[in-house]
């Protein structure tokens, strides 16, 4: 019953964040100086009289209490705007691009979250040894590089000094791949964006696994453990392991947002066509509706991914069914 | 009453003593801790590089060269050679460092200052006002950090002072969460509750009794909202929305990546990636060394 | 004949002042299906004896010195895996506060399988029911396998780790404080059961208390500890009535008895000496009323004088 409480909680609360960005991402967007429809058509010749038409059009005209409330009509019926840069809605044009930017994400956390637990946890079990020392400045100094920085790198090095990786893109142009090869040609691309993802990542989640780590080994259950002549391997896996890693879960779902930058960067370098580098080229052009359809996606994708954490939460910590875990 | 004065102000000289053995100790034990050496001397260095750069540039870095000095590699006069438009890039690299540092420094005051106010009013005060603030801080911790960095740049312009505006805005939450739970225990404590009964106002209770406390904790925030900083205008300046009248090494990075020249010209490239890195590990690892020194028990173990 | 023999063991804490000599010298064995009792004020070193039976002392510790025999072998001359063979199976620990001691995450039943499990050639679902049997053993019901140690009392959590340290039939049970930081009742209900379980199973255990009225119902012998020193060692009987070391009669007068005898009671002035740089002599004597320029100077040795051994110049 706890279980079902808690969940109902951390739902409404992620509701009312959703409403919330909603709010605040219509508002950042009135703030920008200029008029959007005089950005839009730069062109001089065009008249006023059509300037007009085009206000009445995307309802610029009105007041900003009826702006709003079609805002959120449009909002409900799942239409985010109209696209200046691409002539389209931007709904369209945010969609063409998820789901190159799903398979450069999942695949850069799935190796950078396996990577980063290991090498953490091995850590914070040697605290304080030669391998510990090694693995924690290794992870600083990866922590401390950006992902464009790093993609640049790897770029410059991989792709145009060894000539290992394609420079960019997502397949090789106009290869007519099909199939296994078309599969292959991706991930091949894929590499060098992934990589410069994963080790950024990499490096946070090593110095949280080991922290939690460290803190979970100076705990008396591991005493009590040893004390029961338990082999290594099992006081590593059953007891420590499984106690250090619930902060790491919660701290995936903050991670998350920090995911989302590294796309951005990562995309950027290696025109990656999916919504990272879709809002670099918003940004160039100056896109304004199309940016806050990326940043609304963006910032639910986040709450969502929140939730989720909360949810797997509640099945991996005993302590949230009897309501015992309070923060 | 004037024998009570005298003792006051034994009593404050007392303090202001015990004070400065405490900054002397932390001192000492910041140059002890072997990556709070390595920070200190990273940022010492690019301290001095952006007040000598005046005199350490060979060109200005604004003065765009003819047609013949564009993409040349280096040389005697240009020493990391020039970019598309024929600028020295040893000068830009130079100039660089005064933005990522001023930009660095100054929101990081902003956000500790800020997230102080809000962090010590919301620990302190409790009941509604505490619950206000902290769904505050806790949808602006929810946001992705980037792209409303990016949205805001966007719109504002981009300009240092807006970029400065918008890492603020970005980074007071954490500051106002960490800053509000040492609140909370503090404010319990004898002291606090001592000078709460001989009738001490509110203010007096919360930066006379309360803030001290928090200081060394906020010296710790300080470094990591440095380093964010730092972090966040050389991506959003790389993403094109640095100030294009100070060339930060973020926007170098943005014109080499832009022109498409990158693979050509590695002495436009990597002289600002080099510098970004070496700058971010230097405040990475002093902030390290000093999350490590605050730690209770850190300066007993080495036998201060 | 004895299961456990601690010849001359010393355990230091290395600190930047030099070495605490948190145990210094002490010698006690313990008999086959007897217990012995091991009291002291907080920081006397019975804890780390405690650990150092298990030779399990942790960093800045070190066991400088001594033997530890247990079955005619001596402890600290195994290997790892010897060990890890020896502790859980054949000597178990009951710590105290089972709040922090157990792990959060698993089920009680969990926990007790594991650790037969570990120890003996058996599958998972016969391990399981040997759990479910050792709750029934300690007063808990086996319908209570699946619960999480937040889910009990302190009371029944401290059951739990009985019925942890009781699995595999150990030769030997270290009880560190078992009954600490509970409320009276509870007290009385767990010595009962620690009773009982001894009777029933013929335990062979050291207790460690810092009373001597918990030690004098479930003890067959006492060992009484100052500042890492045996002051004195005796039968239960004739250490309650007829005490002969001075810290030990303020022992007994510094606590209720649980007996509820009605008395006086006193404490004991001054604190115990730190251990890096413990008093001259015997170390006793800073708070000691009878304290001569001997005391001051020479440390006593120990003598046996009507069935004692007493640590103390001026018992006769």
């Amino acid at each position: 019953m706890k279980t079902l409480q808690f969940i109902l909680k951390k739902l409404t609360g992620a509701l009312i964040t959703i409403v919330a960005i909603a709010i605040a991402n219509f508002a950042i967007f009135r703030i920008a100086p200029g008029d959007p429809i005089r950005m839009m058509f730069k062109d001089p010749r065009v008249s006023t009289e059509q300037l007009q038409a085009m206000r009445v059009k995307f309802g610029l005209d009105k007041s900003i209490g009826g702006q709003f409330i079609d805002y959120v009509k449009q909002l409900l019926h799942g239409n985010l705007g109209f696209s200046f840069w691409q002539k389209r809605p931007v709904a369209d044009v945010i969609g063409d691009r998820i789901g190159q930017t799903l398979i450069l994400v999942v695949t850069a956390l799935v190796i950078a979250t396996t990577l980063g637990i290991i090498l953490g946890a091995i850590s914070g079990w040697r605290n304080g040894s030669k391998t510990d020392r090694t693995i924690l400045s290794l992870s600083l100094v990866l922590y401390s590089i950006p992902t464009f920085a790093m993609g640049i790198l790897l770029l410059l090095v991989f792709g145009f000094i060894l000539l290992l990786f394609p420079l960019g893109g997502i397949t090789t142009p106009a290869s007519g791949f099909t199939g296994f090869m078309y599969l292959k040609d991706v991930l091949w691309h894929m590499v060098l964006p992934a990589f410069s993802i994963v080790l950024w990542y990499v490096g946070e989640y090593i110095l949280l696994t080991r922290s939690s780590m460290v803190e979970v080994m100076d705990q008396d259950y591991i005493v009590t453990a040893r004390s029961k002549g338990l082999r290594e391997s099992v006081i590593l896996r059953k007891h420590a392991l499984r106690n250090a890693l619930l902060p790491v879960v919660t701290l995936s779902g903050v991670n998350f947002a920090f995911a989302i930058a590294g796309v951005i960067e990562a995309e950027t370098v290696f025109s990656w066509p999916g919504i990272g580098r879709l809002t670099y080229d918003a940004v160039m052009k100056r896109d304004y509706p199309l940016l806050q359809g990326i940043f609304l996606l963006f910032a639910v994708s986040v709450v969502v991914a929140n939730f989720i954490v909360d949810l797997i939460y509640t099945r991996i910590d005993p302590r949230i069914k009897t309501g015992a875990a309070h923060e | 009453m004037s024998n009570t004065k005298a003792e006051l102000s034994i009593n404050k000289k007392r303090k202001q003593k015990i004070r400065n053995q405490k900054i002397k100790d932390f001192l000492y034990l910041l140059i002890d801790h072997k990556m709070g050496k390595i920070g200190v001397g990273i940022i010492v260095i690019f301290l001095f590089v952006a007040l000598a750069a005046p005199l350490l540039r060979t060109v200005s870095p604004h003065q765009s060269g003819n047609a013949s000095e564009i993409l040349i590699p280096p040389n005697s006069q240009f020493i990391l050679g020039t970019d598309d438009l024929g600028r020295d890039v040893w000068s830009q690299v130079l100039y660089g460092s005064r933005v990522s540092l001023l930009i660095g420094f100054v929101s990081a005051l902003a956000t500790v200052v800020t997230g102080t106010l809000v962090g010590i009013i919301a620990g302190f005060y409790g009941g509604i006002l505490e619950e206000v603030l902290m769904r505050i801080v806790d949808f602006f911790m929810m946001l992705p950090a980037l792209p409303l960095m990016i949205v805001l740049a966007a719109v504002l312009g981009p300009n240092i002072w807006n970029i400065i505006f918008v890492v603020t805005l970005i980074s007071w939450p954490t500051t106002a969460r960490v800053v509000r739970s040492q609140v909370l225990s503090l404010k319990e404590r004898p002291f606090v509750e001592a000078s709460r009964c001989i009738g001490a106002k509110n203010s007096f209770l919360m930066f006379g009794e309360i803030f001290p406390n928090v200081v060394p904790i906020l010296f710790a925030e300080a470094v990591i909202m440095i380093t964010e900083a730092i972090y966040a205008e050389a991506v959003l300046s790389f993403l094109g929305l640095g100030d294009p009248v100070r060339m930060s090494w973020g926007s170098m990075l943005h014109f080499a990546f832009d022109s498409g020249t990158m693979a050509r010209a590695p002495w436009w490239v990597l002289p600002p990636i080099v510098s970004i890195i070496l700058l971010i590990i230097g405040f990475s690892f002093l902030g390290t060394a000093v999350s490590d020194i605050l730690k209770p028990g850190y300066k007993e173990k080495k036998g201060l | 004949m004895n299961i456990l023999e601690i010849k001359d063991l010393k355990v230091y804490y290395m600190t930047k002042n030099g070495p605490a000599k948190a145990v210094d010298s002490i010698s006690f064995s313990v008999e086959k299906n007897k217990t012995v009792g091991l009291i002291g004020e907080s920081g006397c070193g019975k804890t780390t004896t405690a650990r150092a039976i298990m030779n399990f002392v942790k960093e800045p510790g070190e066991i400088a010195g001594g033997e530890i025999i247990f079955n005619g072998r001596n402890i600290l001359n195994l290997s790892d895996g010897e060990l890890r063979a020896l502790r859980g199976k054949e000597i178990t620990i009951v710590r105290q506060e089972a709040q922090n001691a157990l792990n959060p995450v698993m089920t009680i039943g969990d926990q007790i399988a594991e650790v037969i499990l570990e120890h003996e050639r058996i599958d998972k679902k016969a391990a399981w029911q040997r759990a479910e049997k050792q709750l029934d053993l300690v007063g808990i019901s086996h319908k209570r396998a699946k619960t999480f140690p937040h889910e009990m009392s302190g009371g029944m959590r401290q059951r739990g780790m009985i019925a942890i340290a009781t699995a595999c039939n150990p030769d030997f049970i270290i009880m560190d404080e078992p009954i600490t930081g509970l409320d009276v009742i509870v007290q009385r209900q767990l010595l009962t059961l620690i009773n009982d379980l001894r009777n029933r199973l013929n335990l062979t255990a050291l207790f460690i208390a810092h009373d001597l009225s918990v030690v004098s119902e479930t003890c067959d012998e006492v060992v009484v500890m100052y500042a890492g020193k045996i002051m004195e060692k005796a039968d239960v009987v004739s250490l309650y009535q007829n005490p002969l070391h001075p810290y030990t009669k303020a022992l007994i007068h510094s606590y209720p008895s649980i007996r509820g005898e009605r008395r006086k009671l006193k404490s004991i002035p001054g604190s115990p000496p730190l251990l890096v740089n413990p008093p001259e002599g015997c170390r006793f004597h800073p708070r000691c009323e009878f304290a001569t320029d001997l005391c001051r100077t020479v440390e006593p040795e120990i003598r046996r004088i009507n069935g004692h051994s007493v640590a103390c110049h001026i018992v006769k």
